[in-house]
């Protein structure tokens, strides 16, 4: 989870460095509706596709939660016979895929499902790769026997994370911030077991629309090329309307769960809902998050929890906006029997910079360490594909490479105390112990 | 093996990330290496085969420190990292961990910095940070906007002599060293099987140790353990620098005179051998720690690479772990996992390229319904069809055809071509075999595969060790074995 969130926070901060070093990104629309986010990069001969659909885990029905990630699961488990090519199962998918030597990649998240290609340019393996990824979207068999094994996978795959601490925190902790919003649901192993083909397959076709869908490329070809790629990607989708809005998150009421835990450590997280990625406070919350735990060693909780009393190895805190309210959160792990006085000092932290905000030093550096570093956040095809699709997905303005800079140098040590102020408040803050003494 | 064990001094994503081309991590979320570390070594080497490119370069100060420069001039970054070849295997008995230890303390006072100021250096640049430890090495990087490497070679040039982090700064980062022991391995029950069997599989080699050493001897090591390991092992012609990025060779070298050329050297202390006596039998551990999954994972002593022009032998396994476990349709996910779903997870795993003893991995996770035992007998027989009836030439050419997309892929990224050279460099070899290594792997036959999977393989010199999963009970604490010191 935190990976995951930590991706999306950083691919909304950087693209500054694209316009310094020359790098041009072409948009469009297809015909069926699909946006399109173009960078044509003749540095190495290859080309990275990412085909992002508009629905995520927040999608999933009650009481299927993991339904979006087991249809992504399953799209290279089996692709139905086309006019021009017969249908393959699992073993001659993932046989193609080694042949051609392409990878495929991708994931679900909250609020998007996502497929990822990286192929040679040559016009072979291209084409190999782009007419298979082509099926794998469009048009998935979704096989039952390949369905029965993968939900039995994951099942022991739940319960094995269940004995797991960290595991255990962010289940409970996503519940506690959300309660029964869609963004508070992980999937179980009841709600896994409740998943039928049917509803497989009825996500899919209601879901894998062009419409609201962005194709991000970047690589070797040209426009005429990317055209052609995204125009047939996108015609394979069906262009019904796109799914259905994510109802609104409501403020949690304060409170501390402790769950028992024989682990040696306590895992340890404080949040509460926070912030959408259009918030134009996000900024904000950004570069002030960089002083209170997002700046690593920088950071005051590092220094506070870390540095000068040695209570955890890992203790940070990030902002991961959504399409809706993502979380702000806090987490740490410590030795169970200093996990109150670790938390203690956590608290102390926090209250004092919701009170204080950074000083105008740290607020200096915190902007530079933003500003100076977005050239290392795009030195690559793969970072770059990440930012393309940020941008179209959360709809960022095109000139948001040229604005970055300005707008985190921008940023006042008042609007980063208002910011917080306004979407941190102690009588919402959520408290989450798994493990530790009492 | 190195994938496997390294330890970080924060968790950080940069090196996941720059590796992800390939899905593994330095960090040790998986006890068994997912894909073959020589094999991920030309996945992310930066140098075509061809002899004929004179990028990278090298040269040497007269005080014996390598500069290894790779110039890519795609975007304005670069990374610059420093290698020991100090790592947890020159460690003794009793003070297991110090060389992690020491990486943390790397981060201290000097006699020109406070404590927290490298971070807040490289941060002010813009740039990130991190070290890494391992059985053989001990590495420290930044990547940060081109304009700022003479910043970070003067920072890598002031704690390479003088390091004076003190008695109470030894004492909270050893608190800290312990969490992460706690994070790492004692909640982690793969990470306790892998501990334990290599803790069997050795009984005379250090690889026996972890690296992030055990609970006690990190209780119990004082600051004058560290400052003895940086005063033996810190030295110039102990370390090399590989710099990869938007940089000219010549003024990098300029800079690496300027900055370490005042250095002066000292002699190491003398490294035993401690060679591995032959194991005379099939070893078998357990390891009871609460979770749900078995796990068993097995583990064969097998030779390494030494000379990269005569040997056949680990380029045969090279390739044997790659048709088991190289790609989406090797052998053991389709047949193990896909077909009879005797296995939940299945892997392999053989490093060839390291400073001591190599061992060839076979790991899993039963599937629903059936043991670790009938698992073991899976893994087996999966040997034992290549024993008997070899492979076949399309699997060779699938495996080749991974080696051939992966280097063009791995450039893409700066810090996989930064890694690729130091871990090669750290293991003993020169960064330039690396083309004499990728054409002999492509130049593997499948009767070579096959004489490998007869040749090796007996239980004699087999370790197995299986995790037995314990019912989790919330209400009991698991108490540590020492009380803390505080």
């Amino acid at each position: 989870m935190r990976i995951h969130t930590f991706l999306i926070t950083t691919a909304c901060l950087v693209l500054s460095g694209l316009a310094q070093a020359g790098v041009k990104i072409e948009h469009w629309t297809t015909p069926t509706g699909a946006r399109v986010y173009f960078v044509a990069s003749d540095a190495l001969p290859i080309l990275d596709v990412q085909v992002d659909i508009a629905a995520g885990s927040a999608q999933d029905p009650a009481g299927k939660s993991g339904l979006a990630s087991i249809t992504r699961g399953l799209l290279d488990a089996g692709v139905q016979a086309a006019a021009d090519a017969p249908a393959l199962d699992e073993e001659q998918i993932a046989g193609r895929v080694v042949d051609l030597g392409i990878r495929l990649g991708g994931g679900v998240d909250s609020d998007r499902t996502s497929l990822t290609l990286r192929t040679l340019a040559d016009t072979e393996q291209r084409n190999g790769g782009l007419t298979l990824l082509r099926r794998l979207l469009s048009a998935p068999s979704f096989p039952q026997d390949v369905l029965t094994r993968e939900k039995a996978r994951t099942i022991a795959a739940i319960q094995e994370a269940d004995t797991r601490p960290a595991s255990v925190l962010s289940r409970r902790f996503g519940a506690a911030l959300y309660g029964d919003h869609p963004y508070g649901r992980t999937p179980s192993v009841e709600s896994v077991g409740a998943v039928t083909r049917d509803d497989i397959v009825a996500f899919h076709r209601n879901n894998y629309s062009s419409a609201g869908a962005v194709i991000s490329m970047i690589g070797n070809i040209s426009r005429a090329e990317a055209e052609s790629i995204a125009a047939d990607l996108a015609a394979a989708l069906p262009s019904h309307a796109p799914v259905a809005a994510i109802p609104p998150v409501s403020r949690p009421k304060g409170e501390l769960v402790r769950i028992d835990h024989p682990s040696t450590q306590a895992h340890i997280a404080v949040g509460m809902p926070a912030v959408k990625r259009s918030d134009p406070e996000y900024y904000a919350l950004l570069v002030g998050n960089y002083t209170l735990g997002g700046g690593g060693f920088v950071s005051k909780l590092m220094q506070e929890v870390r540095e000068k009393r040695g209570y955890a190895y890992d203790v940070h805190s990030y902002f991961a906006p959504r399409l809706l309210e993502g979380p702000f959160q806090i987490g740490l792990q410590t030795r169970r029997e200093q996990a109150d006085a670790a938390l203690k000092v956590v608290n102390t932290v926090l209250d004092g910079y919701l009170k204080n905000g950074p000083s105008e030093a740290e607020l200096a550096a915190a902007k530079k360490f933003y500003i100076d570093g977005l050239a290392l956040r795009i030195d690559s095809n793969a970072k770059l594909l990440g930012y393309l699709s940020a941008i179209g997905f959360y709809g960022l303005p095109l000139s948001y490479i040229d604005d970055y800079p300005k707008i985190i140098g921008s940023v006042t040590a008042e609007q980063v105390r208002a910011a917080f102020a306004s979407h941190l408040n102690k009588d919402n803050l959520v408290t989450v112990i798994v493990g530790g003494d009492k | 093996m190195h994938s496997a064990q390294g330890m970080m001094r924060d968790r950080s994503r940069i090196l996941t990330e720059a590796l992800s081309v390939t899905s593994i991590s330095p960090m040790p979320m998986k006890p068994i290496p997912k894909i073959p570390a020589l094999l991920l070594g030309l996945l992310l080497s930066p140098v075509l085969a061809s002899s004929a490119l004179a990028n990278p370069y090298e040269m040497q100060l007269r005080n014996g420190l390598r500069v290894i420069v790779k110039e890519d001039h795609r975007a304005p970054t670069v990374v610059n990292m420093v290698w020991y070849r100090a790592g947890s295997m020159d460690e003794k008995d009793g003070y297991s961990g110090v060389a992690h230890a020491l990486e943390h303390l790397m981060f201290k006072q000097t006699r020109h910095h406070k404590s927290g100021e490298f971070n807040q250096i490289v941060a002010a640049a813009g740039g990130n940070d991190n070290a890494f430890t391992n059985l053989d090495y001990t590495a420290y990087f930044q990547i940060v906007p081109k304009r700022a490497l003479p910043q970070m070679m003067a920072l890598e040039s002031d704690r390479m002599q003088n390091l004076a982090f003190n008695k109470e700064e030894f004492a909270s980062e050893m608190k800290v060293v312990m969490e992460e022991r706690r994070l790492r391995t004692e909640d982690n029950p793969q990470a306790l099987v892998y501990e334990a069997m290599n803790a069997a599989a050795y009984k005379a080699h250090p690889y026996r140790r972890p690296v992030i050493g055990w609970m006690n001897d990190l209780e119990n090591m004082s600051w004058q353990d560290a400052m003895n390991w940086y005063k033996d092992w810190y030295t110039p012609s102990n370390a090399y620098v590989v710099i990869v990025g938007d940089v000219n060779k010549d003024e990098v070298f300029r800079l690496a005179e300027k900055y370490y050329g005042g250095i002066k050297p000292h002699a190491l202390p003398v490294r035993k051998p401690q060679v591995e006596p032959e194991q005379r039998g099939i070893k078998r551990v357990v390891v009871k720690a609460p979770a749900s999954l078995p796990y068993i994972a097995m583990a064969w002593k097998v030779p390494k690479l030494v000379d990269v022009n005569k040997d056949v032998d680990p380029y045969a396994l090279q390739v044997l772990a790659a048709v088991l476990d190289g790609h989406d349709a090797a052998r053991l996910s389709r047949t193990l996992v896909r077909e009879t779903r005797v296995a939940q997870s299945a892997g392999a795993g053989y490093d060839a390229t390291v400073r001591g003893e190599t061992l060839f991995y076979l790991d899993g996770q039963p599937g629903e319904g059936h043991t670790v035992a009938e698992l073991e007998a899976a893994l087996r027989g999966e040997l034992k069809k290549i024993q008997e009836q070899g492979v076949d030439e399309a699997e060779l050419k699938r495996v080749k055809v991974q080696l051939v997309a992966s280097q063009v892929y791995k450039r893409d990224s700066m810090m996989a071509q930064a890694m690729e050279i130091g871990g090669l460099e750290a293991s003993g070899f020169h960064w330039k075999d690396i083309d004499t290594i990728l054409e002999k792997l492509k130049g593997v036959t499948a009767a070579q595969v096959q004489a490998v999977a007869k040749k090796y393989f007996s239980d004699d010199v087999l370790t197995v060790a299986v995790l037995d999963p314990q019912p989790i009970d919330p209400k009991a604490a698991h108490k540590p074995s020492v009380p803390l010191k505080h």
